[in-house]
């Protein structure tokens, strides 16, 4: 028996806001899709656009890009840097057919914990419609696994 | 071709410059190439013509041509730019370079101070012309599926030999990305996906910073159209941030500040 299509997301989140909305989350004992793996970063000031072409070619199907309200983050204004990379690497994305669908951005505060739940469940739902990621070029010398679960 | 050669003549013995970098005679007779010359003899080896486009100014903050002294350089509209950019970014001191500004006609306009040369440039038309506009137009109008074959043909031809970051005046980071291999951040080798990081990678570090010269595209040996993704993502900085590098010495960098609000209409 095929399994149903697994879709693999990578959530960059800062530190402070995000993370620790996570975690509240999980402290609240709210159940949400496992599909995600969390990269915790200081700021999403600190999160370069070349991580996110890095998961893309590791094998992730999909992106969630999250961190403090503007105004809120806690090293005053990374977050403002990093919505103007955002701005530009997303339109950098769409000029060049990555599916702007398979890339997420939030900002989750760490009083959000139902907020990160409902996020990571739509995106994975999302994703995995969309289907594995199979068109974007992989890192050289990484097996492609394939898995059947029963 | 004689005024500027009778002018980089008076620059020279007048001793007001050391060097003057223009374009002489290439490998074949469709190529040019820099020319720094430093004497009479090599004045009289100066052209200027319709295949003088490669952008000069790259020249200007190497340190061995620094050396040579007082500099002079042929410019067209892109050089003029890049010494904006250059100043805006603290890179040449005021009054440290005469500029011969050579329009098509052959009109050669002396400019030495940043305020000349922003004067100069107010005075040009700016912006994309009708068929950039239209380049960039065709390619937002196909779907995904075909703008990422464009784009996947595109890179999956580069070789990886950087001679567009060499051509490129605004590519000046004495230790580049690529040459950190503590982790190897974009793989040397001419991999697909190192190919994509590579080609992103230098047009996001050039966001709002990029003067439009077209010199990448020129020295590309393999004609990979990455001036599309530069003018792209200059025609973004300017529309999203009003960033117009390369005409102001003054401009403030597009990535390294903020309004409380940007636009993120696409932000949950």
């Amino acid at each position: 028996m095929v399994a149903e299509f697994q879709p693999k997301v990578v959530a960059f989140v800062c530190n402070w806001c995000t993370y620790a909305g996570a975690d509240l989350t999980g402290t609240s004992r709210i159940k949400y899709s496992p599909n995600v793996r969390m990269v915790r970063l200081p700021c999403t000031g600190r999160i370069d656009f070349m991580l996110l072409l890095q998961a893309f070619g590791q094998g992730a199907d999909g992106i969630i890009v999250s961190g403090c309200h503007p105004g809120d983050c806690h090293y005053t204004s990374g977050n403002f840097h990093a919505r103007r990379r955002w701005i530009l690497f997303r339109r950098l994305l769409d000029f060049m057919g990555v599916d702007l669908r398979r890339v997420h951005f939030a900002w989750v505060s760490a009083a959000e914990g139902a907020k990160w739940a409902e996020l990571v469940n739509s995106v994975v739902d999302e994703v995995g419609k969309l289907g594995p990621y199979e068109t974007f070029p992989r890192r050289l010398g990484r097996r492609q696994e394939a898995v059947e679960v029963a | 071709m004689e005024a500027l050669r009778t002018k980089a003549r008076e620059l020279l013995e007048s001793g007001a410059v050391k060097v003057v970098i223009g374009y002489g005679a290439g490998s074949d007779p469709q190529r040019v190439r820099a020319l720094f010359a430093r004497t009479a003899d090599q004045v009289g080896q100066l052209v200027w013509d319709h295949r003088c486009r490669q952008n000069l100014a790259a020249y200007l903050i190497k340190p061995d041509v620094k050396a040579l002294g007082r500099m002079a350089i042929v410019a067209r509209p892109a050089t003029l730019r890049t010494i904006m950019q250059y100043a805006a970014e603290n890179q040449l001191a005021n009054d440290s370079i005469v500029l011969l500004a050579v329009t098509d006609d052959g009109q050669i306009a002396e400019l030495t101070s940043f305020a000349a040369i922003e004067e100069h440039l107010a005075a040009l038309p700016r912006g994309l012309t009708p068929e950039q506009q239209q380049e960039l137009d065709k390619i937002e109008k196909m779907s995904l599926d075909e703008r990422w074959a464009f784009w996947s043909a595109e890179v999956g031809r580069c070789i990886k030999c950087y001679a567009c970051r060499a051509a490129c005046p605004l590519c000046y980071c004495h230790r580049c990305i690529t040459d950190v291999n503590q982790p190897q951040w974009i793989p040397i080798a001419s991999d697909p996906l190192g190919n994509l990081e590579w080609n992103v990678v230098r047009a996001m570090h050039l966001a709002g910073r990029c003067v439009d010269c077209g010199s990448c595209a020129d020295a590309c040996p393999e004609g990979i159209r990455i001036d599309l993704l530069n003018r792209l993502l200059g025609r973004e900085a300017l529309t999203q941030f009003g960033a117009e590098p390369g005409y102001s010495p003054r401009k403030e960098y597009a990535l390294s500040s903020f309004k409380p609000d940007d636009k993120e209409e696409f932000i949950r």
